[in-house]
């Protein structure tokens, strides 16, 4: 395996609703961002791969709108996927191992004020099956924390505790969206959204972009003293019916992150992309994370959840940690799909 | 010059146009919902998958005995929608819930006409109401209600 490693990063500020700004126009200041502070001009870059969906814009290819941000000349190779840029730094990352490029730009947008959200997240759903009834995503996700609350796998209180957690750490973050100082016991006397989840469990709808630089092997000092150097990525899709998949762990989660070695040594951050409270609870089981883990410095997905670039932040923001020697070891966490069915899991190491 | 008179306009319907068939087993799914009948598969264990798949998601054996479920079953998890919206299948507070027919050993995702949110509770019996006009769809069954 070639070394790669995670060398810059930028990220917009989450916003419920950006008003002034398309989705392209919300990347383009980040991509500056990150390639005059890295003094990197395109004919650098071997490879460019965004994560952005054509649901949010609500029009087919609209992703190639995205490519305006990074620059027409000199042609650049360039590929897509339609997930969060988190699967998009994974195929940088392959098209590296293969040779085919040492400097790759990634880079996550999503705009999903434009359209009722929760709703949207409907078309992910079996076509036949489901997308006809249109259940929302919150109604999904809520379906999960009954089940894991009545098989008495987690409480509520459990639940409370993420939350309040994620939006203290978040009062650092300058760029999330949702922050302050909720104790557990004014959470839990809030009132219930949809019932078992209360407003505080969900994560934030937020409008948002990120972009990241990976290097290969020694170059990756040239644009960084300490590099945060992928030691194990690996993703992992579970069923997409969740009548199929037990619901009250992530075994796809497990799975990745046994393959990316997330046990093999103490992890000293964990950034996670959880859209809910439970599923937070659910992800920090399935990683193996004990008390020794600073998770969600940056408050996660709970505090700014950008969609389509909430996952690929999660791996910025555990490099950063690296970089500034605050951390040696982190894993980073995406998700896609309901209910946590797909999941990618991501360490990083200083050395 | 009025620019409104003026402006040519087209419509933009946004749509994916493509025709894909069902495929061998859902065909028969909605085939029967069509008639009324609920079909599930058996996997080799002889587990009953409802809805039914091609492929068992855990061996991705091929799968294609089907048998009958019946119309009522237990709530095993539901989730109150105090508003509804326009796309929702019912027009008054409902809830999702997945839902264990007898006969299948996995759940439906459907709706329950629950009355109120006092009225929902996990393990109560609920039987499909059939939709007026039933077409080959999920919404050939209108709903379920407490059985």
């Amino acid at each position: 395996m070639r070394d790669v490693a995670v060398v810059g990063f930028a990220q917009s500020q989450s916003k419920r609703r950006e008003v002034n700004l398309n989705d392209t126009e919300i990347v383009i200041p980040v991509i500056h961002e990150l390639k005059k502070g890295k003094n990197l001009k395109n004919e650098d870059m071997d490879f460019v791969c965004s994560g952005s969906s054509d649901y949010l814009a609500g029009a087919p290819f609209a992703f190639v709108m995205g490519l305006d941000a990074v620059g027409a000349w000199p042609p650049v190779c360039e590929s897509h996927v339609e997930m969060d840029g988190a699967w998009a730094l994974y195929e940088a990352w392959a098209k590296i191992q293969m040779g085919y490029a040492e400097v790759a730009l990634v880079y996550g947008f999503g705009k999903p004020s434009m359209g009722d959200l929760p709703l949207t997240m409907a078309l992910q759903l079996d076509p036949y099956t489901q997308t006809p009834l249109w259940p929302d995503a919150i109604s999904m996700a809520a379906l999960q924390a009954r089940i894991c609350l009545e098989a008495g796998v987690l409480t509520d209180r459990d639940m409370a505790e993420c939350a309040s957690r994620d939006r203290r750490n978040a009062k650092d973050n300058p760029y999330a969206q949702v922050k302050g100082d909720f104790s557990i016991e004014q959470i839990l006397a809030d009132p219930y959204l949809v019932n078992p989840l209360r407003k505080h469990d969900c994560s934030p709808i937020s409008d948002g972009a990120s972009a990241v630089l990976l290097v290969a092997g020694d170059r990756a000092k040239d644009y960084c003293d300490r590099p945060a150097w992928i030691k194990g990525i690996e993703h992992i899709c579970e069923p997409l019916d969740l009548n199929v998949r037990d619901l009250t762990r992530s075994r796809s989660t497990e799975i990745a992150a046994e393959k990316a070695g997330v046990g093999n040594a103490k992890v000293d951050v964990a950034e996670l992309a959880s859209p809910f409270s439970h599923q937070e609870v659910l992800l920090e089981r399935a990683l193996g994370l004990g008390a020794d883990t600073n998770v969600n410095p940056s408050g996660g997905a709970m505090a700014g959840n950008p969609m389509m670039a909430v996952g690929l932040s999660r791996i910025g923001e555990a490099a950063r940690r690296i970089w500034d020697g605050s951390a040696g070891r982190a894993v980073a966490h995406a998700t896609s799909g309901p209910c946590l069915q797909q999941n990618l899991v991501c360490v990083l190491e200083g050395n | 010059m009025n620019p409104t008179e003026e402006s040519l306009s087209a419509p933009h319907v946004l749509d994916y146009t493509y025709k894909r068939s069902l495929g061998p087993i859902l065909s028969q799914f909605f085939t029967g919902l069509r008639d009324k009948k609920l079909l599930g598969v058996k996997r080799k264990d002889g587990s009953v998958l409802f809805p039914p798949k091609e492929y068992d998601p855990d061996t991705s054996e091929s799968i294609d005995e089907m048998v009958p479920v019946q119309d009522v079953g237990a709530v095993k998890s539901w989730a109150w929608v105090a508003q509804p919206r326009k796309q929702q299948p019912l027009d008054k507070p409902f809830a999702y819930a997945l839902i264990q027919l007898d006969g299948a050993d996995t759940t439906l995702l459907h709706v329950v006409d629950g009355g109120s949110e006092a009225g929902m509770k996990t393990g109560m019996r609920v039987k499909a109401r059939w939709a007026d006009e039933t077409i080959g769809s999920i919404k050939d069954i209108a709903c379920f209600e407490p059985a």
